[in-house]
């Protein structure tokens, strides 16, 4: 049953970024977004992109997406260069990106219809399914206006894992949500993960956040976009952001962060 | 109800001083008819069936003109906001065309066509077309670029992302441009009607001129009843739909 099939976990992918470099200009300077930039993350990892705004993090995330081009250097999802965006590496936005004209379902319906291989029957199915993970079965047929913010980023988590991808990239998901809403979701986001078995790319300006979610925290330097250090974050999950062996790696980062923003002379938030 | 109450109020009040004040001698019943000659005007126009012929013709020319100028006008409003060559050249000429009050171009229609229907047609087109253009592509431009990244992660390319995502987020804009090209459809229309006799139908801006030459201001004030009911109605039934359909999805009304 192609039901069934379509709901199995599918084998997360590996992402590895070689040399990679992109700068744009502006009226007043050319920015380097990202300087030689070279990581790998492995099949099913949880990686966090941690830095200041500005340090390129975002463009990374843009460039492994498809959505965005490098000057330099190459991507390679499983092996296969990255030449733009693919069912395989879904993304969830900042701003959650929400269609207005369509409801919950409709939303989450959007990118099924268009993965060939299914009826219209099992779509339905397999939506159903992926807002039951994200906690919404309650309102499929509500309008994204009705919707809290924390229940319109649950919305674009399930359109996003609707079309089964390997990777998942995730550009500041939590940032405009209150803190509440936020640990519930780092809860949510790490059961996901564990059920379903994605490579996740989670870009963050929120040492905490980072610390809570990855398995590797990567922090970023602006200007130009270096990776600067790495964190392995050997804890237990699920985590609890409040916990304090998660303050002790917390800590550790956002004084490795200081450091390097002292000398860059640039101020950083958390 | 009380509000219907108030309403119902309002009018009947409305009627009345009219009817007073046109009865009391202020001014003469030829020039200033009283509504109850209205009344019967319209009564017995509706029994001859000259009003029912006038609204007919007039509303044809009205819809295929309107028709005709949204046909063309979205499209051409998509080419617009997507393509700079053809921001530079159509979208220039819809901003200029946009500002010329179309009944100006009815005597070039009357030079071209002569006194006949596509004279009309002409005329509500050019009322039609460009503010559908210039909103069209106000719309699109004003899309969040977010939508399109996000429709290109789920696979939506081409004809796919114009269809069921670039029309769609624009149609807070593009029911407003409707709104706008079906007002000034019907300014034109009535203003070019008013102007020239057509010799293949009789509208209702016809029979208001006639009215006038004949001094029947009973019928004059009729047919702007008329006007005005067709005006509601089209408002009614062409732009409620969408406009509670935005209000429901998008949580607000339409863009005006």
């Amino acid at each position: 049953m192609s039901l069934e099939r379509e709901l199995r976990n599918v084998a997360p992918e590996r992402i590895e970024v070689s040399g990679v470099s992109k700068s744009f200009v502006t009226k007043r300077a050319t920015v380097h977004a990202l300087d030689n930039v070279t990581l790998r993350v492995g099949e099913g990892e949880f990686v966090c992109l941690v830095g200041p705004s500005g340090c390129g993090k975002s463009t990374l995330l843009n460039i492994i997406a498809g959505l965005d081009f490098p000057d330099s250097g190459e991507v390679l999802a499983n092996g296969e260069p990255v030449t733009g965006p693919g069912r395989d590496r879904m993304v969830m936005f900042q701003e959650h990106a929400l269609f207005p004209w369509l409801d919950v379902m409709g939303n989450v319906l959007f990118g099924l219809r268009l993965k060939p291989g299914l009826n219209e029957k099992e779509r339905l199915e397999v939506a159903k399914y992926y807002l039951q993970l994200v906690g919404l079965e309650k309102v499929h047929h509500a309008n994204i206006h009705e919707l809290s913010g924390g229940m319109k980023q649950r919305v674009a988590l399930a359109r996003a894992l609707a079309p089964n991808p390997r990777v998942l990239l995730m550009d500041e998901p939590f940032a405009a949500l209150d803190a509440l809403t936020r640990e519930q979701l780092y809860g949510d986001i790490q059961r996901i993960w564990e059920a379903r078995r994605k490579t996740i790319i989670f870009v963050t300006h929120n040492v905490r956040e980072a610390a809570c979610l990855g398995d590797r925290v990567l922090l970023f330097s602006p200007n130009p976009g270096r990776i600067q250090a790495e964190f392995k974050i050997s804890l237990p999950r699920p985590r609890d952001i409040n916990s304090v062996d998660l303050a002790h790696y917390s800590t550790e980062i956002t004084v490795a962060l200081k450091g390097f923003t002292a000398h860059s002379g640039k101020a950083v938030a958390e | 109800m009380k509000r219907a109450f108030v309403s119902i109020t309002f009018f009947v009040a409305l009627l009345g001083i009219w009817e007073i004040a046109a009865r009391s001698g202020l001014g003469s019943p030829v020039m200033f008819p009283p509504p109850s000659n209205v009344a019967v005007y319209i009564w017995q126009a509706l029994r001859d069936g000259t009003l029912e012929s006038a609204t007919l013709v007039t509303v044809w020319r009205l819809f295929v003109g309107y028709a005709i100028g949204l046909g063309f006008g979205i499209p051409l409003g998509l080419l617009v906001a997507r393509f700079k060559m053809w921001q530079d050249t159509v979208g220039m000429l819809a901003l200029g065309m946009q500002t010329l009050p179309s009944v100006c171009w009815v005597p070039l229609a009357l030079g071209w066509f002569g006194q006949t229907e596509a004279a009309m047609l002409f005329v509500v087109v050019m009322g039609t077309l460009w503010s559908v253009v210039i909103a069209t592509a106000d719309g699109v431009r004003t899309m969040p670029p977010i939508f399109l990244r996000a429709a290109r992660t789920m696979g939506s390319t081409g004809l796919h992302t114009w269809i069921k995502v670039i029309v769609p987020a624009s149609l807070p804009y593009l029911v407003g441009g409707m709104k706008q090209g079906w007002a000034f459809a019907w300014r034109s229309l009535m203003a070019a009607e008013i102007f020239v006799t057509i010799l293949t139908g009789f509208g209702l801006g016809q029979l208001l001129h006639y009215g006038r030459e004949l001094l029947a201001m009973d019928q004059v004030i009729a047919v702007m009843l008329v006007i005005i009911v067709i005006g509601l109605l089209a408002d009614r039934l062409l732009f409620s739909p969408w406009e509670r359909f935005l209000h429901r999805r998008w949580g607000t009304g339409a863009l005006k």
